[in-house]
């Protein structure tokens, strides 16, 4: 293992997210205060409830979810797009490093980062709605697989993309609808049988299930397959990596 | 000498089915000079790039200190530096900050006094603290040099270092170059100007078509390829040449005022005695007398121009 270039890729990813740090927190925080403001009093005085719990604590898991699975996918793709796009990936191509090496470096800081602005996301939200967290381990393994996770994925698109167009479509046209279709904002038992089966196809319900679930112990689906799905798709992403290693897919052609 | 680097049997077929280099042997002597000539396209950087570890071999084997380019990547990239022939930089990065990265990425435990030493030498001490945008050209390039050196390598890659760069900088990294050959570095550097090659290189290499045409000692080149002329001025005119000059690769030029005298190498030196003392004989005489040797671009040009 060269720790050495893990370290400095690491670093100095933390340094470029450092300085975008205060856009990249201010956003998400305003968004979520909106959407506190907009669904958890407005709309929330009128809803109460939802399986005994305030509407306003129960989106909060679901809001933390959308921020960290955007900001992830996005840091994790622009980290390594980036240097493919200016040119300087040369170097680490050239470096005496292995890919698992690069990942490590440009996955971690980038879920990091995630990891970052979904604390702080929790902590604004303190500030509307009680929070009360039954199962705090569960929690952060479940965020920080996430993180992992949603990183890697965004890794991946930042390796297959050849524009800033194919950069962008997946964190801003797949990711919001997923969520908001997943039950951030409501439980799925609320919805006609027919959308409660197709709701079961969407990746994103088995996270804020998961996620709430650590929370208020309520749940869509069993805790559990919602842990196995999060360790599914963390299957899934290093599969894709190790063969894009295997054939230098993009890279080393 | 020790080869340090050594490609065998090397081809590339890249994605879209271009062929860029068509079997290429060719062993890298430790501690030498070694320039490649080609033109455009011949297929420099995808060699360098093997070499380097950025892109794929199709078929064939380079070895790099003895290792395997492929399999031992990590033995063989440490010992390597490369600076590209595109001038890419983080434009949002202090110079400081990405020539330490550099090194970090080369695994080398951080060194101050040692980056330190390298953006001195390459003038850019003063700039440490710059972002690269604020960089002019030829400081960014001397930044991706600082950037090659950062962990020390023992053989460094130049992939047309001087392009777009002042005769100044040219200078200075000339003399960089020699400092570092002193220290026993191995350097390999493309170019397409043939002085930069006939000045600093021990050795001449030209690529054309994906092919290495010809590798030789510079010096071993021009005796070999590179044609003399002696060029006599004479007192008097002459309107025909004397039949004891016939043996001797004369001709009379401008106006019968100038006797040209054409040799190739070493073989055609021994004749120029003779030639000398025929002439005395034959009471011509000469006011001047000049020598000229063609120059590697000659010999280049001849080389290119008859494989393509
Ligand atoms: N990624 C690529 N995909 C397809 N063809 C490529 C690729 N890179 C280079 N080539 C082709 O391979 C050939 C050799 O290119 P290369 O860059 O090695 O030439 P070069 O000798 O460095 O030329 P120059 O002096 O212009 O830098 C060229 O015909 C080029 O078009
Ligand atoms: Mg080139």
């Amino acid at each position: 293992m060269n720790f050495e270039a893990i370290k400095s890729i690491y670093v100095f990813e933390m340094a470029r997210l450092r300085r975008t740090l205060l856009q990249s927190v201010i956003s998400p925080v305003i968004t979520t205060s909106l959407y506190f403001i907009v669904f958890g009093t407005a709309i929330g005085s009128r809803i109460q409830t939802v399986e005994g719990v305030s509407y306003g604590s129960f989106i909060t898991p679901g809001l933390i979810m959308l921020t960290l699975l955007t900001q992830c996918i996005s840091n994790g793709s622009i980290g390594i797009y980036f240097p493919k796009f200016t040119g300087t990936i040369y170097e680490i191509l050239s470096a005496p490093v292995a890919m698992t090496e690069i990942i490590i470096g440009y996955v971690g800081a980038a879920a990091t980062k995630g990891l970052i602005i979904g604390v702080i996301i929790l902590a604004t939200a303190s500030f509307f709605v009680d929070i009360r967290i039954a199962h705090p381990f569960m929690m952060v393994l479940f965020l920080v697989l996430t993180a992992i996770t949603f990183s890697m994925f965004g890794f991946i698109i930042g390796i297959w993309a050849k524009n800033f167009e194919q950069l962008n479509i997946i964190p801003m046209l797949v990711v919001p609808p997923l969520t908001f279709l997943g039950g951030s904002f409501y439980s799925i038992n609320m919805l006609p049988p027919f959308w409660q089966t197709v709701s079961h196809f969407n990746p994103v319900l088995y996270l804020v299930s998961g996620f709430r679930w650590s929370f208020y112990e309520i749940a869509d689906v069993n805790p559990m397959i919602s842990l196995g799905m999060v360790g599914l798709f963390l299957v899934i992403c290093l599969s894709i990596l190790g063969w894009i290693f295997k054939t230098g897919y993009r890279l080393r052609n | 000498m020790a080869s340090v680097v050594s490609i065998d049997k090397l081809t590339k077929t890249y994605e879209n089915g271009f062929q860029a280099l068509k079997g290429i042997d060719l062993e890298i002597e430790e501690g030498e000079i070694l320039a490649l000539l080609g033109p455009n396209g011949a297929g420099k950087t995808t060699l360098i790039s093997i070499i380097c570890g950025l892109v794929n071999p199709s078929t064939g084997k380079v070895l790099v200190g003895g290792k395997d380019v492929v399999r031992d990547f990590r033995q063989t990239r440490s010992l390597i530096g490369l600076v590209p022939q595109e001038l890419t930089t983080d434009m949002f990065e202090t110079v400081w900050n990405t020539v330490n990265f550099s090194r970090g990425v080369y695994g080398k435990k951080p060194n101050p006094a040692l980056v330190e030493s390298v953006l001195k030498e390459l003038s850019l001490w003063s700039k440490k603290d710059n972002m690269l945008r604020e960089l002019s050209g030829g400081m960014k390039r001397r930044v991706m040099i600082a950037k090659a050196l950062a962990h020390e390598p023992q053989i460094l890659f130049l992939d047309e270092p001087t392009a777009g760069v002042d005769v100044n900088l040219r200078r200075e990294m000339w003399q960089l170059v020699e400092k570092l050959r002193a220290s026993g570095v191995t350097i390999i550097l493309t170019t397409h100007y043939i002085e930069e090659a006939e000045e600093i290189a021990d050795r001449v290499g030209v690529i054309n078509g994906g092919k290495l045409l010809l590798i030789e000692k510079k010096a071993a080149l021009m005796k070999k390829l590179g044609r003399k002329q002696l060029r006599l001025e004479l007192s008097e005119p002459l309107t025909a040449l004397p039949a004891s000059l016939a043996v001797y690769n004369l001709t009379l030029a401008d106006d019968g005022t100038a006797l040209i005298h054409e040799y190739q190498g070493e073989e055609g030196q021994g004749a120029i005695a003779s030639l000398l003392s025929t002439l005395a004989a034959e009471n011509i005489h000469f006011r001047d007398l000049s020598t000229r040797q063609s120059s590697l671009e000659d010999i280049f040009v001849a080389l290119v121009g008859e494989d393509a």
